[in-house]
């Protein structure tokens, strides 16, 4: 196989497969909401990778337009998500999620 | 030209109700009697142009006037306006309630004059007067539903004015519970006649009954008797007669106007208003005279032997209105419209002088804790002593007319028998000697009462004097509208004096030659054999049997004289040597406890085994186990709520997972 030769589909479902566990994994066992959000974007991103592969190798436009969606809310959603955590902070002086459980039912 | 005030009639009192029941307890007192007697004034001047009006007419078919005030229902078929007709029964019904309700207006202002409710108790006196004059002048059957249960209503609630003393309350649910019994039949007659007839309208129903006599008489039996279940609750008849006595617990004007003088006799107004349905139905008639004669004989019994003065004219009351059931049923209705309307103004008399000699005796109702009161309240004395007479029957009062016109017509009417004649000849004597003993007890022989309270006796004011004295000359003189035709004839009085009442009334009601035909032609085709039309009795008979009764009537008078005057103690010596009979009298037959055993524990015991066992355990059971169920699945489920952000992207990665493996299985 030549060096620059096309990844092969395969590669990008792989690829994406690891960069959505990394996400999820990060997401599971870090305690910092700051990386928990990055967590969130990474595996966001797998998704993003994986639509914009399989647009390209089907020959059609639309996974590239959800990608376009894809990171209009996610860009809503870090900043409603930092907003929270600047309020949270200022009420409670920690942001460690483990002792945010007021809504414990 | 009257036909276009006829809503006057009922709108007098309507307006007196809103006058008084909205801004009344602002009004001083003098103000919420004055509208209240205004309105009831207003409409008697309306009703008695009205009366007069018709007077003026041309006799027969032309005295009817209708107005059409607005429609009410329409459904489909179903047609029915608010519409009021004025024709001689009408008229003469809405003169006996506005009149007679006029005076005991007047008299309560006087009787009530200390009341803390004073402005309720006169919105509910108009309010009963307005339903009744809706009864009276509806020309529906929906319309007369409406003013009967209105009056019902109404007595409920006068029954219980004084609602703080129990027995009153009770007394008040009695009598509304009881009268439910019987309105669900007239509820049930009117279904059918709307199902037979397509109209409950009174002219369309009638006429089409008319068209056709005989033509359906089992339908109609079966209707007639509907109906005349709910007469029997609202005048009081066997066998649910035993509201009316306990009724007295509230206000004595409220128990003259409502429970003696008109309401009861609502019942009485409905079988004649239906005197066409009846007639075509002479089994149904049969009924009528049957339980009006027993009435009238048990209820007087029993009044034999009551010590409250009030108890003893309640069972009165139910005796007269069993007379004008016998008249209804042996097929005279319109003797029955006159002795309505004499019983009246007689009754009404005796229940205000009864409640003068309670006002005066300071709430003492007992008639042996009275005695010699004519020495203390001679204008109460007298004319109680007019009433006594008018209901005993004794010439030339107003009830010897229209109670020997009952007796006559019981034995020469056309469903007449010796039996029902017995009935009526019976009972006069017993209504006479109950009379004589309750006036003589009270107004004669020796003062019974603590001596503390003999300085405290007075004469009552003069708003209830004068209203005994006008109800005094009303039971002499009302029973000269229809002097009967032997006496007429005897002393040669021209023609148009004779009968007169009757023969005004005969267009709102069948007379009796047109009934006997009717029943003797329906008869044939009646589906019981038992109706025979009246044996001819001869005219030269009415003078003897007259003056027969009339002197038995005078003969108990004049031994009560002799048992409660002359030589007391008669009376409790014969209670004593009868203890049994006394007894049975004194507790009214027990109906109130056979009722109490049959009717009302079985329902109490049912009642309670549908609150306890269907209502709590099963109904209230499933809803509680429902609610008992989530409560148990919330308990359950709300450990999966932490509270951890990283459990709950645990749990979503998990199910991600599951079907994420379930779609690539």
């Amino acid at each position: 196989m030549a060096w620059n030769a096309p990844v092969p589909f395969a590669g990008w479902v792989m690829l994406s497969g690891i960069l959505f566990s990394i996400g999820a994994v990060g997401f599971l066992i870090r305690r910092d909401p700051i990386i928990m959000f990055m967590c969130i974007e990474l595996m966001l991103n797998a998704g993003n990778l994986l639509f914009i592969a399989a647009a390209r190798y089907l020959g059609v436009m639309d996974g590239q337009v959800f990608v376009f969606f894809v990171m209009a809310v996610a860009a809503a959603e870090v900043a409603v998500g930092l907003a929270i955590i600047v309020a949270i902070f200022r009420t409670r002086s920690s942001i460690d999620v483990d002792q945010m459980s007021a809504m414990r039912g | 030209m009257i036909g276009e005030y006829l809503w006057l009639i009922p709108a007098f009192p309507l307006a007196g109700v809103l006058v008084n029941g909205l801004i009344g307890h602002r009004l001083p007192r003098i103000v919420c009697g004055a509208v209240a007697c205004l309105a009831v004034l207003g409409s008697a001047v309306v009703s008695v142009m009205g009366l007069l009006h018709l007077l003026r007419l041309p006799a027969g078919e032309a005295r009817e006037i209708h107005q059409t005030l607005f429609p009410w229902i329409g459904a489909g078929s179903f047609q029915t306006s608010v519409s009021l007709m004025l024709d001689p029964l009408s008229a003469v019904m809405a003169c006996v309630v506005t009149v007679v309700g006029f005076l005991i207006h007047v008299y309560s202002t006087g009787y009530m004059a200390r009341d803390p409710r004073y402005h309720r108790y006169f919105t509910y006196l108009n309010l009963f007067t307005f339903a009744m004059l809706v009864l009276v002048l509806a020309d529906n059957f929906l319309l007369m539903f409406v003013g009967w249960e209105g009056v019902g209503l109404c007595s409920y609630m006068l029954i219980g004015f004084w609602f703080q003393r129990p027995s009153a309350a009770a007394a008040g649910k009695k009598a509304f519970l009881v009268n439910r019994v019987g309105d669900f039949g007239f509820l049930l007659g009117m279904l059918f006649i709307f199902a037979v007839f397509g109209s409950l309208d009174y002219r369309v129903v009638f006429e089409r009954v008319a068209a056709e006599p005989g033509a359906i008489t089992a339908t109609l039996t079966a209707i007639c008797l509907l109906l005349f279940v709910g007469a029997t609750g609202k005048s009081a008849q066997i066998p649910l007669y035993v509201w009316l006595p306990d009724a007295m617990e509230g206000p004595t004007p409220v128990s003259a106007l409502i429970h003696a003088a008109t309401m009861v006799t609502a019942g009485v107004y409905m079988v004649a208003r239906c005197s066409i349905l009846f007639v075509n139905a002479p089994a149904a008639l049969l009924v009528v005279a049957v339980i009006g004669a027993l009435t009238a004989f048990f209820a007087a019994t029993i009044g034999l032997v009551q010590n409250d003065i009030k108890r003893v004219l309640a069972y009165s009351t139910v005796s007269q209105l069993g007379y004008m059931f016998l008249a209804c049923g042996v097929g005279a209705f319109a003797a029955a419209i006159f002795h309505l309307m004499t019983h009246a103004f007689f009754k009404a008399l005796l229940f205000l002088g009864a409640g003068s000699v309670i006002h005066g005796m300071h709430e003492e109702q007992d008639i042996r804790k009275m005695g010699g009161l004519m020495k203390w309240m001679p204008i109460t004395g007298f004319t109680f002593w007019i009433g006594t007479l008018a209901i005993a029957g004794i010439p030339p009062l107003s009830g010897f007319f229209s109670k020997d016109e009952i007796i006559w017509y019981s034995l020469a009417g056309p469903l007449g028998h010796w039996a029902f004649w017995g009935a009526g000849v019976v009972t006069a004597v017993l209504t006479a000697f109950y009379m004589a003993r309750l006036t003589f007890k009270t107004f004669h022989g020796q003062p019974r009462m603590p001596e503390d309270l003999r300085s405290r006796i007075h004469e009552s004011p003069l708003s209830m004097t004068a209203v005994l004295t006008v109800l005094a000359l009303g039971a002499v003189f009302a029973g000269l509208v229809n002097i009967p035709e032997a006496v007429g004839h005897r002393l040669h009085l021209p023609e148009n004096a004779v009968g007169a009442f009757t023969r005004f009334l005969e267009p709102s009601v069948v007379p009796k030659k047109e009934a006997a035909l009717l029943i003797a032609n329906a008869a044939g085709n009646a589906p019981v054999g038992f109706v025979q039309p009246a044996p001819h009795v001869d005219h030269a008979l009415e003078l003897p049997l007259m003056g027969l009764t009339v002197l038995l009537a005078l003969l108990s008078i004049a031994l009560g004289a002799n048992w409660y005057v002359r030589r007391p103690g008669t009376g409790a010596a014969l209670a004593a040597r009868a203890p049994a009979l006394y007894h049975l009298l004194l507790n009214k037959y027990y109906v109130d406890e056979v009722y109490s055993a049959l009717i009302v524990r079985p329902g109490m015991a049912l009642s309670r085994f549908l609150w306890r066992g269907v209502d709590v355990l099963v109904i209230d059971g499933l809803v509680n186990a429902v609610a008992w169920f989530f409560g148990i699945a919330g308990r359950l489920f709300r450990v999966a709520q932490s509270g951890y952000v990283r459990g709950y992207a645990a749990g979503m990665l998990a199910g991600a997972l599951v079907v994420i493996w379930a779609l690539t299985r």
